[in-house]
């Protein structure tokens, strides 16, 4: 039985230490909000923040968590208020299908947590998830907004 | 799984989803409550006490946003206040129980709401008619003396009620036969850039897609199929993985595929990874690609052919035409690469199966669940959620099938199937791959006078719908070819004209792909009429606008104006110019490109033009605009899928890559809405993208790209 901190909470999770913490996450936690999209790290889709850095959660096995600060996008709204780029995302109007949104809005919050004003070629580096709708209009949009707020 | 609701006597039977979903755990955020109060005035409207408009969607949302443009156009004729508005999905089997009155299911060809505006307008109207009857009843005047607006009817004395008030009443009325709709331009929701109504939940991640599904007792399926499309399985050994942690249970279904069932995926899928598997491929798995390319440049000159459009006699006229010009062009195998992998979960009893997941087509997956159940329809239930993109590759059910066929092997237990991004990549339906040889003749003034178009290669119908087949002809194959018609009509006005298809079929599945054949097609038309202007000696734009028919030439003018096309540029920068009709709407784009010294391309913006007739949501055509470009360039840069042994060979993102933000274009839309018809807007912009970038590289560096995709095309200067 590990012992994770997820969201601010500690929270017991009964699997294979070698289990990847997107399926702990998703099958043991039952936090579905982390998704599931290629499972080698290539798309995003399941990024989280470990202490803070966005990370791809399908490359870190359970057994990597142990005392680490873990917050999912269940864990971006406090007390009901999104945060500043879950704000600008409504606002923009950002998500088509939204699939790919819970690992685009973790990797920006990560993003503008370390650079408050980021120019395009930051948003460049920084986000390197796949949409397949296609919102990266809107998400450098949003980002810029947010930046802004 | 059932819930008493009394909802009037035309009582709404698919509160299951609402039933479904609480007792589930999970919630669609737009479940209905309180059933037990609330109104059905018709199938498209639904309203509760406290003014609550709840809006049916038949046809499936899977980020073309969809379901707010239909909910306006409902909202619109209801005269409701759009803050009250909320949608839900009424169940696939419910629409066969009430005789098909949500109609079509199926959400793919950009027909959303192209195809259902008229009965869902009809749908709001015939809800505020009632709602009016109701209050002039109540209040013993004439109807006409009322009025319907913002969730309210008010009488010329000042007297009001609100829609919730009224709702009881109303729906006890027999329903108007005729309504009348509003013109398009007394619109105050439809025709708006309002927001999507779906948006907050994908925020926080509480929007559950079919791979959320959480069920108490669910297990989770791994599922391998055959990796040569048509091979079968031989043999497994599921002993040697039965006792690795969380397996339930190991299977084969329908003799083509092993699964795997544990208590989590990651444990379903070690042990997956860890199955022996024998498969029997045949001759088929001795499939190569050169062999695919020489299937296809075989075609190219076969004496028979199917025409899918002519006028005059081209050949002759190209004979003695005063100058010749040919060329060959080639599109590769693509895949969707829906965001979401394939996935449903399924519950089978003798008496009932039920099936949750994303499909683009409810009545489909219901049909396939009922197939597979070996149930009557009527014993069986499709509840969808939204999906993880589309793209055409959710209107096929067999992972629906499939799902439904593990789940008979283990009654009454609930099974989430997932397939593996590698299952997902290696078993698409994926966009055809085709060869085109274009011959042009022109006059010795630089006129076209004859134009051959001869199409070799992939039919999608004669693999997935041969019953739609004519006299075995793939009529879809000529989209944007066509001789006329509402749907993909060819553009230009050429005397002598032969289009015609050699179908030769691969044993790899086909499928329709955002866009489905206009995208290739407009890349060889649209590349091909660069080639002409050149040798006519003429601009590109003026040589297209001589033979274009005024729709196409004025989207095609729309675009170009606002591009500034012909105007200076920064340096190194040039435009490309492609258009297309397809969906029913016209579309022009203009790609800003440039290639640097080292030959590495980069798209600067894309200003595109779309008439779609009528514009219901202009923030959403904006973004399925710019979408369609990510998809489209995707493809164009990097798709590609290619056989080895009869089994494709890219398996991830890291063998068939993506388009991520740093190369997306600046893209500005143009709509230029000419009204009296209804065109599609997911798709028809998508074809422009490639060639459109394709003739800016030529403009750049002198080359002809008629190959795709470009990752493969050395464009430095001089190699």
């Amino acid at each position: 039985m590990a012992v994770l901190n997820v969201n601010g909470k500690s929270v017991q999770a009964s699997a294979d230490p070698r289990t990847p913490l997107l399926w702990v996450l998703r099958d043991t936690l039952g936090m579905t909000g982390t998704k599931y999209g290629c499972g080698i790290a290539q798309c995003g889709a399941c990024t989280v923040h470990i202490d803070g850095v966005a990370t791809r959660s399908c490359q870190v096995p359970l057994s990597a968590t142990n005392g680490k600060k873990i917050t999912t996008i269940e864990g971006l709204a406090q007390d009901g208020k999104l945060n500043k780029i879950q704000a600008a995302w409504l606002a923009n109007d950002v998500p088509q299908c939204g699939y790919c949104q819970s690992g685009m809005i973790m990797a920006a919050t990560a993003l503008l947590a370390a650079k408050p004003n980021p120019t395009d070629a930051d948003i460049d580096a920084a986000m390197t998830n796949v949409c397949r709708c296609g919102t990266y209009q809107q998400v450098r949009e949003a980002i810029h907004a947010a930046a802004k707020a | 799984m059932t819930i008493q609701t009394s909802l009037g006597r035309r009582g709404f039977l698919a509160s299951t989803t609402a039933a479904g979903a609480f007792s589930l755990g999970f919630s669609f955020p737009w479940a209905s409550a309180q059933a037990a109060e609330v109104q059905e005035l018709n199938a498209w409207v639904v309203i509760h006490p406290d003014d609550k408009v709840v809006i049916r969607i038949a046809r499936s949302e899977m980020g073309q946003g969809t379901l707010t443009g239909l909910a306006q156009l409902v909202a619109e004729e209801l005269e409701c206040d759009w803050s009250k508005v909320t949608t839900e999905y009424p169940t696939p089997s419910e629409n066969v129980r009430r005789n098909r009155v949500w109609k079509n299911y199926s959400t793919g060809g950009s027909r959303g709401i192209r195809e259902s505006n008229q009965y869902v307008r009809e749908g709001g109207a015939i809800a505020r008619e009632m709602l009016i009857a109701a209050a002039a009843a109540e209040w013993k005047v004439p109807a006409a003396e009322c009025k319907a607006a913002d969730s309210k009817v008010t009488h010329s004395s000042g007297k009001s009620a609100t829609y919730g008030q009224l709702a009881a009443a109303a729906a006890k009325l027999e329903l108007p036969k005729e309504v009348k709709l509003k013109d398009p331009k007394d619109w105050k929701v439809a025709g708006k850039p309002l927001k999507r109504l779906d948006t907050l939940p994908k925020l926080t991640g509480q929007m559950t897609y079919g791979i959320d599904i959480k069920m108490p007792g669910m297990l989770t399926a791994s599922v391998r199929a055959c990796p040569v499309h048509g091979g079968k399985l031989k043999s497994f050994d599921a002993a040697k993985v039965e006792k690795m942690p969380g397996v339930k249970q190991v299977l084969s279904i329908d003799n083509n595929a092993v699964v795997v069932v544990a208590d989590t995926y990651w444990n379903a899928k070690q042990a997956l990874d860890k199955l022996p598997v024998e498969w029997d491929v045949g001759k088929l798995g001795e499939v190569q690609q050169d062999q695919i390319t020489a299937m296809l440049k075989e075609g190219l000159g076969a004496s028979e052919a199917f025409v899918g459009n002519k006028a005059g006699d081209a050949r002759a006229a190209i004979d003695g035409a005063a100058k010749k010009v040919e060329a060959v062009y080639s599109f590769p195998w693509q895949h969707h690469v829906n965001m979401e992998p394939m996935n449903a979960t399924a519950r089978f009893t003798r008496e009932k199966c039920e099936v949750w997941c994303g499909t683009q087509n409810g009545e489909a997956a219901l049909a396939a669940a009922a197939e597979a159940a070996e149930l009557p329809v009527a014993k069986c239930d499709v509840y969808k959620t939204i999906l993880g993109t589309g793209f055409g590759r959710r209107g096929r059910a067999d992972y629906v099938r499939q799902a439904v066929l593990v789940a008979k092997q283990m009654p009454g237990t609930p099974v989430k199937l997932i397939w593996s991004r590698e299952e997902d990549m290696t078993h698409g339906t994926y966009h055809p791959t085709t060869m085109c040889k274009l011959t042009g003749g022109l006059d010795k003034d630089g006129n076209l006078v004859g134009l051959h178009v001869r199409i070799s290669g992939q039919s999608i119908l004669a693999a997935l719908l041969p019953q739609n087949l004519q006299n075995g002809m793939d009529p879809a194959v000529f989209q944007g070819f066509a001789n006329g018609g509402p749907e993909a009509a060819y553009g230009y006005t050429v005397p002598n004209l032969l289009v015609d298809h050699a179908m030769r079929n691969p044993h790899l599945t086909p499928g329709f792909w955002r866009g489905v054949n206009t995208n290739q097609n407009a890349v060889y038309m649209e590349c091909f009429m660069d080639e002409l202007a050149e040798a006519a000696g003429q601009d590109p734009l003026a040589f297209r606008m001589k033979m274009l028919k005024p729709k196409y030439a004025a989207v095609l003018k729309a675009a170009t104006d606002k591009a500034g096309y012909g105007k200076p540029l920064p340096a190194g920068h040039f435009h490309g110019i492609a258009q297309i009709m397809g969906y029913g709407s016209y579309v022009a784009g203009v790609a800003e490109v440039s290639v640097s010294a080292d030959g590495v391309l980069k798209v600067h913006k894309i200003t595109a033009a779309t008439d779609p007739g009528h514009v219901v949501n202009p923030a959403q055509i904006e973004r399925q605009v710019a979408g369609s470009f990510v998809y489209g360039l995707s493809a164009a840069l990097y798709g590609e899928i290619t056989l080895k042994d009869g089994a494709v060979e890219q398996t991830n993102f890291d063998s068939y890559n993506v388009m991520r933000i740093d190369e997306m274009p600046k893209v500005e839309t143009v709509l230029a809405p000419s009204g009296g018809f209804w065109g599609g807007v997911g798709e028809p912009t998508i074809a422009v993208a490639a060639p459109a970038v394709l003739n800016g590289i030529y403009k750049a560096t002198g080359k002809r790209v008629r190959e795709l995709p470009l990752m493969h095309q050395e464009l430095k200067k001089g190699a």
